[in-house]
Parts: structure tokens; C-alpha cells; sequence
């Protein structure tokens, strides 16, 4: 503790004595600020290890990290890891498309008309409180239990980030801009279309992000209401085989293909938001 | 010709602007000042087709307007620059409902004519204030248009930079704009512009007095007759003022 201390209050001095001279930024500091963000998962990871080797804790309930990863190379070698994340993968594409479609144009709407607003907002709020999970039941009774009701549960989950950052964006766009597009002539599609939409595009743009997690997550629970493909097929797989190896390889492949839309969905936002003025793109 | 008949423009009880009666024939820049509040940025809305007058009309050519027209072109006090698009698509927001082929050469002209070639495909961000006001002047005159408002347009801007856009206004417009209205609240801008500078009074907002400048251009701040003209219009919005006060 006294030496983190130690090194903490050489950290701010050398904050304090300014730039640091030319060469002099001590490569090392450098690393190992580079790799604080890894030493806690590492160690955690070791210890995990090393308690599962040393069957301090039972391996049927506590696989060891070298076997959720050899785990998961079987999955990869066999292609079924392939398979079943392209299953999931479908699923979340086509759920999220469809959710997202609609919150857009009904989002567009009831952001750009205020009577669309007061029409359609409450009923769309009041849906809103029920938990999206709650409509599992219902879209099984109506859509059976194959993909159709599958895709509707991510769908719903999807929608509402979508339409609602999407309408605060649109009601939020400058008054003033707004008055420009009107004296060159621009009204209602072309309006939302040339002014709306792009001014809006940040808050959509988290709103778009926010879908594609949250459809993520409700794929999840799509697989788990009953699926013969996909991760979350894995997942129960291993859960009813007693596979604990398994099931922790497909949390990390759940972890890693969020982790990889959502950084691509990230860097297309930026690119498409490079015009903003803001801190972040200083 | 433009005319004013009994313009009015009211927002429920209370009464903005007029009745306003005014005909500008062959003034090319008319310059219109008043107080803070007088009702001067409603007759610009008004005269932009941003909102209906309550009663009256204002007639271009036998025409009246009756909402946001392609031959009126308008400048705001701040550029209202659209910050997702270059400075070329923001001066083509202009004139996009006109043919293609016609837009780009149009496009291309007003950035020229405002001197800002290099710039074209800038975002505004990158922008200095007057560039950007130049921006939005250029935007407001792809169209040809017939009549320019211009609402306070150097209001924001630095005080140097605002006596060269003063300088340069009238050169950028040219002779293609038969008529410029420019609305301020600067004695010294409205006398460097106007061919005829009308003081408002209000609200709600009426013609107090109108003044032909008879002054040659380039107009020189400090000349003795600039200075005449000054006192006497400085005078007339400080009596004004004090009044409502």
C-alpha cells in the first residue's frame, strides 16, 4: 500500500512539473500505465487457475480458465462455434433491423409533429413499462416458439432506445436551424430528411448503440425460452449437461461479439459525427 | 417595388408590428434601425414568410408573400450554418430544389463571390465567425434572390471584422439584388449601407421617420456629413428611448 502511495505521488509530481523533457517520459511509466487496465483480470485469472489446479474448488462447478479456453477451441475446430454465433448473430441482426426501423419511423414522427407526439407517445410510453421479457408468453402463444417470436422479443427490446433517443434528438435540433431549412423552402420529408435526421444523428446514434447491446441481451433470452441453434442454445446445452466449461465459453463468446458490433458501431458513429464540434472531437 | 399595405402583426393581445405602410422603388439597400424590442426581427419574419402578418400584406412585384419564397433570400444574425455539411452543401441548401445542372455553377459563383473558394469543402466548425457569416451571406444569394433581408447580420462579430463586412457587403451583393432590407441597431451601419435609412419606433413597431442618404460611397465614417446625419438619427432613438424608459 505504501509503495502504490509512493508511486502514486511521484505520478503527481511529474504532473506537476510540467512536459516532461524530450526522451525523458520514462518508457516504463508509460507501459505500465498502458497496462494497469490488464493486471487485475490477469491476477484474478492466475488465482482462478491456480485454485482450480490445486482442486481447491470442485472443477464440475469451477472450470478452469485453460479449460473454458480449450473449450472453446474444441467449439472453434469442430465449426459449431461458427454456427451457432452466425445463428445468434442472424437473430440479432433481423431483430435489431426490425426494431430499429420501426422506432425510426414512428420515432421520426412523433419527434417532428407534436399532434403524432401526443397521439401515439403515452400509449408507446405505458408498453414501455412492461418488461420486454414479460412479453415471452404472449409472443409464444401468438408466433410459436420458433424464430418469429424469437426475433419480435429482440425486436421489442430494440425499439425503445432507439425511439426514444431519436425522438428527444429530433425535438432537441435548434430552433434556429430549423427556421433556416424553412426560409430555403425545406417542409415536412425534406425537412426531417435534409435537417431532422442528420441533426438528430448523435442521439441516434446512442440510441442505435444502446439497441444493439440491449439485442444482444434479449438474444439471450430468445435462446434460452427454448432453441436448438445459437450460443444460447450452448448455454443451456452445457447448463443440462453439466458443462461448466461450456457455459462459460459461450459467456465470453456472448462477451466478445458485443464487445466487436458494438466497437464497429462506435467507429461508424464517429466517422458519421466527425462535423460535431464538441470536446470530443478536439 | 416593394410595398408595405397597413402591415400588422399581433400575437394576441399584444401588438408587434404596425400598421406599417412603406414603398421602396428604386432604394437598392434600405437600412431599418430601432431600439432593442421594437418589433424589428417581426417585420423580418414577416417579410421572410416565416410568419403570417395579422393583417396588411407586403407585395413584391404584385406578388405577395405568403410564405418563404425562392426570390428572398435571407441572412440571420448568426450564420445558422447547417454543422453536418460543407461549405459548399450548406450554400447549396439554397437553391436545392432547383435543376442540378443549374445548382452547381450557382453554388460555385456565390462561394466565389464571397470569396471563399479555398474553403468550399470545410465544415463550419473550422470556420472563423465572419467566414461563416460570409458562408451564410452566400447561401442567401445562390437563389438571385429578388429581395435580401439581412437581420442584424454583423451583430456578432468582432468590431473589425464588422467594419470590413460593412465594406464588403455591398460589393458581395452587387448590382444582381435589386433590393436589400437590412435590419440593426447600428446608427453607423445603417448610414454606411442605406440608400434610405427608416427609424422604427415601438412596439408596436411603426415608421418614426425615413431619411434619404445622399452620401457618396465608399462612405467615410468620419466625414462631417456622416457625422450630421449621425447626431441627428442618434438622437431621435436616445429621445425614444428615454421616453419608454
Amino acid at each position: 500500500m505504501i509503495v502504490r502511495l509512493e508511486r502514486f505521488a511521484a505520478i503527481v509530481r511529474a504532473a506537476h512539473a510540467g512536459p516532461v523533457p524530450e526522451g525523458g517520459a520514462s518508457p516504463a511509466e508509460a507501459l505500465a500505465a498502458r497496462l494497469s487496465p490488464f493486471v487485475l483480470p490477469v491476477l484474478l485469472l492466475a488465482a482462478w487457475e491456480a485454485v482450480a489446479r490445486l482442486d481447491l474448488l470442485p472443477a464440475y462447478l469451477f472450470p478452469a480458465p485453460s479449460s473454458v479456453l480449450a473449450e472453446l477451441r474444441t467449439l472453434a475446430a469442430s465449426g459449431q462455434l461458427t454456427f451457432h454465433l452466425w445463428r445468434s448473430f442472424e437473430r440479432v441482426i433481423s431483430g435489431f433491423l426490425l426494431g430499429a426501423l420501426t422506432a425510426t419511423l414512428v420515432g421520426a414522427l412523433t419527434g417532428y409533429s407534436a399532434a403524432w407526439r401526443r397521439l401515439l407517445d403515452p400509449a408507446l410510453q405505458s408498453l414501455r413499462s412492461i418488461p420486454a421479457i414479460a412479453w415471452v408468453p404472449i409472443f409464444i402463444l401468438w408466433l410459436g416458439i420458433g424464430e418469429p417470436s424469437k426475433i419480435a422479443l429482440i425486436a421489442l427490446g430494440v425499439f425503445f432506445p432507439v425511439y426514444l433517443n431519436l425522438m428527444a434528438g429530433i425535438s432537441g435540433v435548434d430552433r434556429k436551424l430549423i427556421e433556416a431549412a424553412r426560409v430555403y423552402r425545406l417542409r415536412g420529408l425534406g425537412l426531417v430528411r435534409r435537417v431532422l435526421l442528420p441533426a438528430s444523428l448523435p442521439s441516434y446514434a446512442v440510441g442505435l448503440r444502446t439497441g444493439f447491446s440491449l439485442a444482444w441481451m434479449f438474444v439471450v433470452a430468445a435462446e434460452l425460452m427454448g432453441a436448438s441453434q445459437g450460443i444460447g442454445y450452448l448455454l443451456l446445452d452445457g447448463e443440462n449437461n453439466g458443462q461448466p466449461a461450456l457455459i462459460l465459453a459461450s459467456m465470453v463468446i456472448f462477451a466478445l461479439a458485443g464487445k466487436t458490433t458494438d466497437l464497429v458501431l462506435a467507429e461508424s458513429a464517429r466517422r458519421l459525427l466527425s462535423w460535431e464540434d464538441t470536446v470530443g472531437n478536439r | 417595388m416593394i410595398r408595405f399595405e397597413a402591415l400588422t402583426k399581433t400575437f394576441g393581445a399584444f401588438a408587434a408590428l404596425g400598421p406599417l405602410d412603406l414603398r421602396i422603388t428604386t432604394e437598392r439597400v434600405v437600412a431599418i434601425i430601432g431600439p432593442s424590442g421594437c418589433g424589428k426581427t417581426t417585420l423580418l419574419r414577416v417579410l421572410a414568410g416565416l410568419d403570417a402578418p395579422s393583417a396588411g400584406r407586403v407585395v413584391i412585384d404584385e406578388e405577395p408573400i405568403e410564405g418563404p419564397r425562392p426570390d428572398i433570400g435571407v441572412v440571420f444574425q448568426e450564420p445558422r450554418l447547417m454543422p453536418w455539411l460543407s461549405v459548399r452543401e450548406n450554400v447549396a441548401l439554397g437553391v436545392w430544389d432547383a435543376p442540378k445542372a443549374k445548382r452547381t455553377a450557382a453554388v460555385d459563383a456565390a462561394i466565389e463571390r464571397v470569396g471563399l473558394s479555398r474553403f468550399a469543402g470545410v465544415l463550419p466548425r473550422q470556420l472563423s465567425g465572419g467566414m461563416a457569416q460570409r458562408v451564410g451571406i452566400a447561401r442567401a444569394l445562390v437563389g438571385e434572390p429578388r429581395l435580401l433581408l439581412l437581420d442584424e447580420p454583423f451583430g456578432a462579430l468582432d468590431p473589425l471584422t464588422r467594419l470590413g463586412m460593412q465594406d464588403h457587403l455591398l460589393e458581395i451583393v452587387g448590382t444582381a439584388v435589386p433590393t436589400t432590407i437590412i435590419i440593426t441597431h447600428d446608427i453607423d451601419e445603417a448610414l454606411v449601407l442605406g440608400d434610405r435609412v427608416i427609424v422604427l419606433h415601438g412596439p408596436p413597431a411603426r415608421i418614426a421617420r425615413s431619411i434619404d442618404v445622399d452620401l457618396p460611397r465608399p462612405r467615410l465614417r468620419t466625414s462631417p456629413a456622416f457625422g450630421t446625419l449621425k447626431a441627428e438619427l442618434l438622437d431621435d432613438l436616445v429621445t425614444h428611448v428615454a421616453a419608454a424608459v
